[in-house]
């Protein structure tokens, strides 16, 4: 039978498909939001903490241990005031986005397991939010999420009938992950303080860590999560910020070390690099925003010029994040397009995944009315600061022709 | 909502079809035409089929909007049946297309059924119209021509609930 399993023809068959990609003048890495590119300088500050110093388990008592504490504590006090909280233990690292949104979400319901049942959200929170609210309805939580306009942004008249005294978490990304809509948080957060001043308010804000101004204590949030490999740093780290006073729950059991609410061994390699990462962007702060911004903005706008029947996602100006381009090319498949597009160098994702039978297309552009069809077409950019004019243009230069190639295949496809 | 990113490991006969497809365009003097899936799926195939009066197939042309194992099954479904026979070509099962093209990622399957599906639309339309159905042409729809209403109807009913969710 046809049918490929896991395993070896499937290794064979990516090593053909990286052999298509040989010769590739120019390439173009515009997925940072689902991973991105380290730069040099932050790997270089990790890596003497593999095997040159403080490589010791830092609750233990010698000279390796106490210099892991000593960095991690540096380093949690470094992203602390970046995040503008009260105190460094109010950083909790994590390994990542999708671990500090759980932790968020089953820390509290287990923390308030007597305070009520309600979990309040929206149609647009990433996926490793959504699916924590589904897994807690087992458990006989309901969840109410609060509807968006066009644009992205919650509905906060919804949002105050949604919050009463059995809401125990809220849980609204400060900018929404796809299209970059800036929420108002610090409305948001009133409201909810107003129905009930126990419901502990979450934020998501790996995608505003960085990218727009964020302060923790100035937004008043409970809980935020940041995330490492969206400002550059690695992989397999992130924080949750936990305010003083706010009282949560581990949800995973084991050895408790310098991290409250995170067991096992901290890995300081990684805790170096995000911390680095952080500094390279705040460090130039104005000017690295106003690149993103003027680098997605020439994105944008190449592409509305060069290739008509397009629809662009999320709000336009100040109350979008700068880095973000979210675009449906009609008539044009996204996984067909994302594939096209990589063997031209540039590295984009879709909106959708053409899986099982159905193609699923996103929630988020779903939630701001989009069609099943424009969604499917959909291509999400985020442009970093190691982006140059010539890769925009670059990228400008490969689009438009790989559109047309789609599009010539589509033909009349579809054509009512 | 759980659905597996796996990296969609396309094997070389996909890719090559992707890339340069056989057999694509709209055929202006098609015998018939017909149509599977929708763009709400994100999957959609256009066979046109030139037939003689002999019930061959002389020619076959598709377009598709649809990922590129959608594109490379309606392509080489295209060069299979050239030349066949109609009652041939309504053997074609989506299980010799998935081999043809080298084999297909499981969750890509669908793409080689919505094929096959829309071979077996056109013929079946070709005869309907023709008003003299052949005995080996069964008045049931095939497992593909099914398979691909199936898919029709999820996609319009899922849009439906969604839509609804939206207004509620």
């Amino acid at each position: 039978m046809s049918e490929e399993k896991p395993g070896v023809n499937m290794v064979e068959n990516v090593k053909e498909l990286l052999k298509a990609h040989a010769g590739l003048k120019h390439e173009v890495y515009l997925d940072n939001e689902n991973s991105s590119i380290v730069p040099g300088e932050v790997v270089e500050a990790m890596l003497p903490y593999y095997n040159q110093r403080a490589y010791g388990n830092p609750t233990l008592t010698h000279k390796p241990g106490w210099e892991a504490f000593e960095v991690i504590m540096e380093s949690a006090q470094r992203i602390a005031g970046f995040l503008g909280c009260k105190t460094l233990e109010e950083v909790n690292f994590t390994p990542g986005e999708t671990e500090a949104n759980n932790l968020a979400l089953m820390g509290t319901a287990l923390s308030m397991k007597d305070k009520g049942k309600k979990i309040v959200i929206s149609e647009v929170e990433p996926i490793n939010v959504l699916n924590v609210t589904e897994m807690l309805q087992k458990s006989g939580y309901v969840t109410t999420k609060i509807p968006v306009d066009n644009e992205g942004f919650i509905n906060l008249e919804r949002l105050k009938a949604a919050v009463d005294k059995e809401t125990v978490i809220v849980s609204l990304s400060t900018v929404n992950h796809e299209i970059g809509t800036i929420q108002p948080i610090k409305e948001a957060l009133k409201i909810v303080k107003d129905q009930n001043p126990q419901t502990v308010f979450h934020t998501d804000a790996s995608d505003a860590y960085g990218k727009i101004p964020f302060n923790v204590q100035d937004l008043g949030v409970d809980l935020a999560t940041v995330s490492s490999y969206k400002i550059l740093g690695p992989r397999g780290i992130g924080a949750l910020y936990v305010k003083e006073r706010v009282n949560i729950e581990k949800i995973l059991e084991g050895q408790i070390g310098t991290q409250r609410l995170w067991p096992g061994v901290e890995n300081t390699p990684l805790i170096v690099g995000f911390t680095r990462a952080s500094e390279l962007t705040f460090q130039n702060f104005e000017q690295n925003t106003s690149h993103l911004r003027k680098l997605r903005d020439k994105l944008v706008d190449g592409i509305v010029e060069t290739v008509p029947d397009i629809l662009l996602n999320g709000p336009k100006g100040d109350r979008r994040a700068p880095d973000n381009a979210n675009i449906s090319f009609l008539r044009c498949e996204g996984e067909a397009l994302t594939i096209e597009l990589s063997l031209k160098g540039v590295y984009v994702s879709s909106g959708s995944a053409c899986s099982r039978r159905l193609l699923q297309p996103s929630h988020v552009l779903v939630a701001i009315g989009r069609k099943f069809d424009e969604a499917h077409g959909s291509i999400l950019m985020k442009v970093a600061s190691y982006h140059t004019e010539e890769d925009i243009s670059y990228a400008l230069e490969v689009i438009p022709r790989a559109v047309e190639r789609i599009r010539g295949i589509t033909g009349s496809t579809g054509a009512e | 909502m759980n659905v597996s990113r796996a990296p969609l490991p396309y094997n070389p006969k996909i890719l090559e079809l992707f890339r340069n497809p056989k057999n694509l365009g709209k055929m202006e003097d098609a015998t018939v035409t017909a149509v599977a899936g929708n763009p709400l799926c994100g999957d959609m195939i256009t066979f046109y089929l030139k037939i003689n009066d002999q019930d061959v197939i002389e020619k076959a042309s598709f377009e598709s909007y649809g990922c590129a194992a959608n594109i490379a099954t309606s392509s080489i479904v295209t060069e299979m049946i050239r030349g066949m026979k109609l009652e041939e070509a309504w053997n074609i099962s989506y299980k010799s297309v998935a081999e043809a093209v080298g084999g297909l990622p499981s969750i890509k399957f669908h793409c080689g059924i919505l094929a096959v599906g829309a071979l077996k639309r056109a013929i079946r339309k070709y005869y309907t119209r023709k008003g003299a159905p052949p005995s080996w042409l069964s008045a049931e729809p095939s497992f593909e021509e099914k398979q691909a209403l199936e898919e029709e109807e999820l996609a319009k009913a899922l849009s439906r609930r969604m839509k609804l969710e939206e207004g509620k």
